[in-house]
């Protein structure tokens, strides 16, 4: 029973006699193995350790088990609060949005704005146009926005509802309502691709929609812009935008969803911050683009390059070559010398890197996300001498990723010992951990059960982390965020280092004070 | 400042959120809003609209038919695989964040907070996915060789590509002799997570009570009850389970949380059902009446008062003998959370709360704030039907706010026109009502805390809400060089 002055949650409620015994009587009625047959339970979860059962799992075919990658309309929202005063709208069913919202909420501790049009069977039957027509009615009318931003669940596109058509058709038949707010849209299936598709593509059909024709583009020699792509880091955006302002004040973030995530206590603000729509809106004049996540912006680059016939650059300011090579880039596009404050920064991060080196130099590493992420994570384990063993990517694109991956890979003296893994999911990579280990796990807060199974301690960086607090609010892009990364896996190695050396009289001899 | 009584205040608040909508809208939402109190003869509980479709382009806090199905039902049953049937995200968004607790080997012979999906491309919704279907059926068997069944949760494509996976799940149930089951709960059925439910409830029916191969031997006593529509949220159900075994009963199944299959079907043996949440598994719990005659009763384990006053209903159902068990229950425990009560309501007392959350929570937790001195003043439900919202006249006490599917910018209003001491919902809304500066409490998944259930998490429930309410961080959101208060 409880004790009033030490009153306990379920944590260690359930550890007291009573409710032990409730668990143990439990059992008599259950028929799961543990209860029915613990020595078959121990035998099977032994063989799941086994080289047979890692060749059982690669040869899957048809099931997914544990996922790293989410669907497209996810990263469509996403794209979407990156634009002042834009309320993401998803055409299909709201339960995906009550989805969507609650992913991002339980990874940033933030509110996510978004609404869909609530479509069910009868849209189902007759397509989704009457709900488009209410529904953008209804969003303009209540969240006032300055531009709303339609994407699409997988219900909408497999009846085959046609955006183009339902967005005139609802702004016709709106009594002048919808005259002033620009909507743009894009198709975002969920069975194709991921949510850096989903980013992609919402990222493009804004693009384009808001832009004029090439024909009546203005050219502004000086005009830089940058997309960040699907970047789940805010401290990151800051991060690009201060070495941005350092070059040129004309240097502008599209798809900058920094503040919308962190607005201060005291008022709650629908909308905040986000790039706005004159930029947006002018995104077509700049003399080039960048974009950070060159496989989060595959279709984007095509109207960037093709129909804006627009410079287009691909950087990927994640470790100290990434960033490098960012700053070397702007450095060109606006013709500056790299600025004394970025040099400064550069060899304060190389000095840290070489203070800190003999604790990553050869630790074997796992690592999953999304290919971009990867790209720069990797890259940054290999400068500081660690080994990436095993890359895995579940939504990597068909084209291309391995070979950059590939790459950057054959740079470490390790590179032969190193594995990619394209399309493979955790379950996969579970395997992988038991038959070939590694010392550390880095990737989402999926990888936690894996740390349970496998005992690999996992270093929390990538998308969704829901179980550790502001993690999001850090760079790890450009110098500063090469420091996070470093101070993160360091620590991470020394804590290891403590619990593996905390036995008294055993082991405690290396439980060092100065490491 | 408030000013006007609070039923003055509600009623000017709706008036003030209907203001917001185009007329088509405004009509619509006008029927699903109201004010009413235990004293009036027909107020909104009474007539309040519900289980109506959404207004389009509003954010709507509902769920769809499958996270009623797999989110709720169906998924915590711990020694089955359930394969979120279609494109990825589903079964990604749902993964692991329910807190249905459960003891077991996780991938082993355990899978609740694992993700299984056939993760369909283009090629399944033009070609059909019954072949990749099947195939992913045969590759959980030889991967998961102690799953004891597997259910096929079906997201939206399913239905509307013309699929037949009730034939797969026939097929491979004879090939495997294990129970492999279908269930149709693609997401744009219904107008909220409610089908769902229904669907998951008709597919236990169907599927898994004509089983009778567990039941055969199984040796009942006089005693044998089932907890039915728990999820075990942070372990809830172990909770209620303890206190009905100490009032003489024997619990032979807990659905669904913690459950294994083979609870879901010796559940027919129970001499009294004990229905929990209502909503999600009144249709099972109709069902098990009609076919083995099985009498279910409503319960409500949270807070003292209503604990106690259930352990009552449910020994008088058995006698004398459970009876006088069940008093030296009330007792023990009620010595306890007397202490509890003495502790907390002195910090507690008169606050005002707006609740807003899924099938039972928004009447049923009433009686626990009360018994630490708290008022409801607001309540609505995500999904719930009539039957709901007339269950909840019994248990509101003073004038309350009712609110059906209320949405995000309502709900915002609601609580700057009322000013609430607190708000209790989910996780979508916490950080909105956090920013304007107010304690908030998620009542779907009891704010990672828990359990809720019974006399020992009442002493949990009292502290959450003292250290919610009572934190210092509250007080800091003004700056000491600031004249005005911010925000609501």
């Amino acid at each position: 029973m409880q004790d009033v002055e030490n009153i306990v949650n379920g944590q260690k409620l359930f550890l007291q006699p009573e409710y032990q015994e409730v668990l143990k009587r439990k059992k008599e009625f259950e028929g799961n193995a543990g209860s029915v047959d613990p020595k078959k339970l121990e035998e099977i979860s032994e063989w799941t350790k086994s080289w047979e059962y890692r060749e059982k799992n690669l040869a899957r075919e048809a099931i997914t088990i544990n996922p790293a990658k989410a669907c497209q309309p996810l990263g469509a929202i996403m794209a979407a609060l990156g634009f002042e005063k834009t309320m993401p709208y998803v055409h299909g069913s709201h339960g995906c949005v009550a989805y969507f919202r609650g992913y991002f909420t339980r990874h940033f501790k933030e509110p996510t704005p978004c609404v869909s049009d609530s479509m069910s069977e009868s849209a189902a039957v007759f397509g989704g146009l009457a709900n488009m027509k209410d529904g953008l009615r209804n969003c303009n009318a209540m969240y006032k926005p300055e531009h709303i931003a339609v994407s699409t669940t997988c219900m909408a596109e497999v009846i085959g509802d046609d955006l183009n058509a339902f967005v005139i058709g609802a702004k016709e038949d709106a009594e002048g309502e919808l005259d002033n707010t620009p909507i743009t849209y894009a198709h975002t299936p969920s069975f194709v691709g991921s949510h850096i598709t989903g980013y992609d593509n919402m990222m493009k059909a804004m693009l384009e929609q808001l832009n004029p024709s090439k024909e009546e583009k203005v050219l502004d020699e000086e005009r830089i812009n940058i997309i960040p792509g699907f970047e789940p880091y805010l401290g990151s955006l800051g991060e690009i935008k201060e070495i941005s302002k350092m070059f040129s004040d004309k240097i502008i973030m599209i798809g900058d969803h920094e503040e919308q995530w962190n607005t201060g206590a005291g008022e709650y603000k629908l909308y905040a911050g986000g790039t706005s729509m004159e930029e947006a809106k002018t995104a077509i004049n700049a003399k080039a683009t960048i974009s950070l996540q060159k496989y989060s912006t595959i279709q984007t680059a095509k109207t960037i390059k093709n129909k804006w016939k627009q410079g287009y650059e691909t950087c990927n300011p994640i470790g100290l070559a990434g960033t490098d090579a960012f700053v070397m880039k702007l450095s060109e596009l606006t013709g500056k010398e790299v600025p004394a404050e970025l040099a400064k920064q550069r060899a304060q991060l190389v000095d840290a890197m070489q203070d800190s080196y003999p604790y990553m130099h050869g630790k074997k590493f796992a690592l999953y996300g999304d290919p971009d992420f990867l790209l720069g994570l990797v890259s940054f384990i290999v400068e500081m001498g660690g080994i990436p063993s095993h890359v895995l990517c579940h939504n990597a694109p068909k084209k291309g990723w391995e070979d950059d991956m590939q790459a950057i890979i054959s740079k470490s003296p390790w590179a032969e010992e190193c594995q990619i893994w394209v399309g493979k999911d955790l379950w996969h990579l579970r395997s992988l951990l038991f038959t070939e280990p590694v010392d550390f796990l880095i990737g989402n807060v999926y990888g936690k059960e894996l740390y349970r199974d496998t005992g690999t301690p996992l270093i929390r960086i990538g998308f969704p982390i829901f179980d550790r607090h502001h993690l999001h609010r850090y760079s790890i892009s450009g110098y500063k965020g090469a420091l996070n990364l470093l101070t993160w896996i360091t620590n991470a190695i020394l804590d290891q280092l403590d619990e593996d050396t905390k036995e008294i009289g055993k082991t405690d001899y290396f439980f060092d004070c100065v490491r | 400042m408030v000013s006007g009584t609070l039923q003055e205040l509600q009623n000017k608040a709706i008036e003030e959120v209907l203001e917001k909508y185009p007329e088509k809208a405004r009509k619509n939402r006008a029927k699903h809003l109201g004010v009413d109190s235990p004293e009036g003869v027909k107020g909104a509980c009474d007539t309040t609209k519900s289980n109506k479709q959404t207004v389009p382009g509003v954010m709507s806090e509902r769920g769809c038919a499958y996270a009623g199905s797999k989110g709720v039902v169906w998924g915590p049953v711990k020694d089955m695989v359930h394969i979120s049937h279609g494109p990825v995200g589903c079964g990604q968004y749902s993964r692991a964040g329910r807190r249905n607790y459960y003891v077991g080997h996780t991938g082993i012979d355990t899978f609740v907070t694992m993700n299984f999906t056939t993760d369909f491309s283009e090629k399944d919704i033009v070609f059909g996915g019954d072949k990749k279907l099947k195939k992913a059926l045969e590759e959980i068997d030889v991967l998961f060789p102690l799953n004891n069944g597997i259910s096929i949760q079906s997201e939206c494509p399913i239905g509307l590509i013309g699929d037949d996976i009730q034939a797969v799940a026939k097929v491979h149930k004879k090939e495997s002799s294990k129970p492999t089951v279908a269930v149709s709960c693609e997401g744009f059925r219904g107008v909220s997570q409610s089908l769902g439910h229904h669907i998951a409830n008709d597919v236990i029916r169907d599927e898994i009570m004509p089983d009778t191969s567990a039941r055969k031997d199984f040796e009942t006593t006089p005693y044998d009850v089932a907890i039915i529509g728990d999820y075990n949220i942070g372990g809830d159900a172990w909770g209620s389970r303890l206190i009905l075994e100490e009032i003489g009963l024997r619990v032979i199944a807990q659905w669904s949380g913690d459950a294994s299959y083979k609870e879901l079907a010796i559940a027919p043996k129970a001499k009294l059902n004990l229905l929990h949440c209502y909503r999600s598994m009144n249709y099972i719990s109709r069902h098990m009446e009609q076919e083995f005659g099985i009498p279910w009763m409503e319960f409500n384990f949270f807070g003292p008062s209503k604990t106690t006053e259930f352990i009552r209903k449910i020994a008088e159902f058995f006698g004398p003998e459970i009876q006088e068990k069940a008093e030296k229950v009330i007792a023990k425990y009620t010595a306890m959370t007397d202490a509890v009560i003495a502790k907390y309501k002195p910090k507690l007392e008169g606050k005002k709360v707006m609740l807003y959350v899924g099938g039972l929570r928004p009447r049923h937790v009433i009686g626990a704030y009360e018994d630490l001195g708290m008022q409801i003043i607001g309540t609505g439900y995500e999904f719930a039907h009539g039957d709901d919202y007339k269950r909840t006249k019994e248990d509101i006490s003073g004038s309350t706010l009712i609110y059906d599917d209320v949405n995000e910018l309502e709900l915002e209003t609601f609580v700057k026109r009322l000013k609430p001491d607190m708000v209790g919902s989910g996780i979508k809304e916490k950080y909105v009502f956090q920013k304007m500066g107010l304690p908030f409490r998620q009542m779907h998944s009891w704010d990672y805390s828990g359990p809720y259930h019974g006399y020992d998490a009442f002493a949990v429930f009292a502290k959450d809400m003292d250290l919610a309410l009572n934190s210092p961080v509250w007080s800091h959101t003004k700056a000491p060089w600031e004249k005005e208060e911010k925000g609501a």
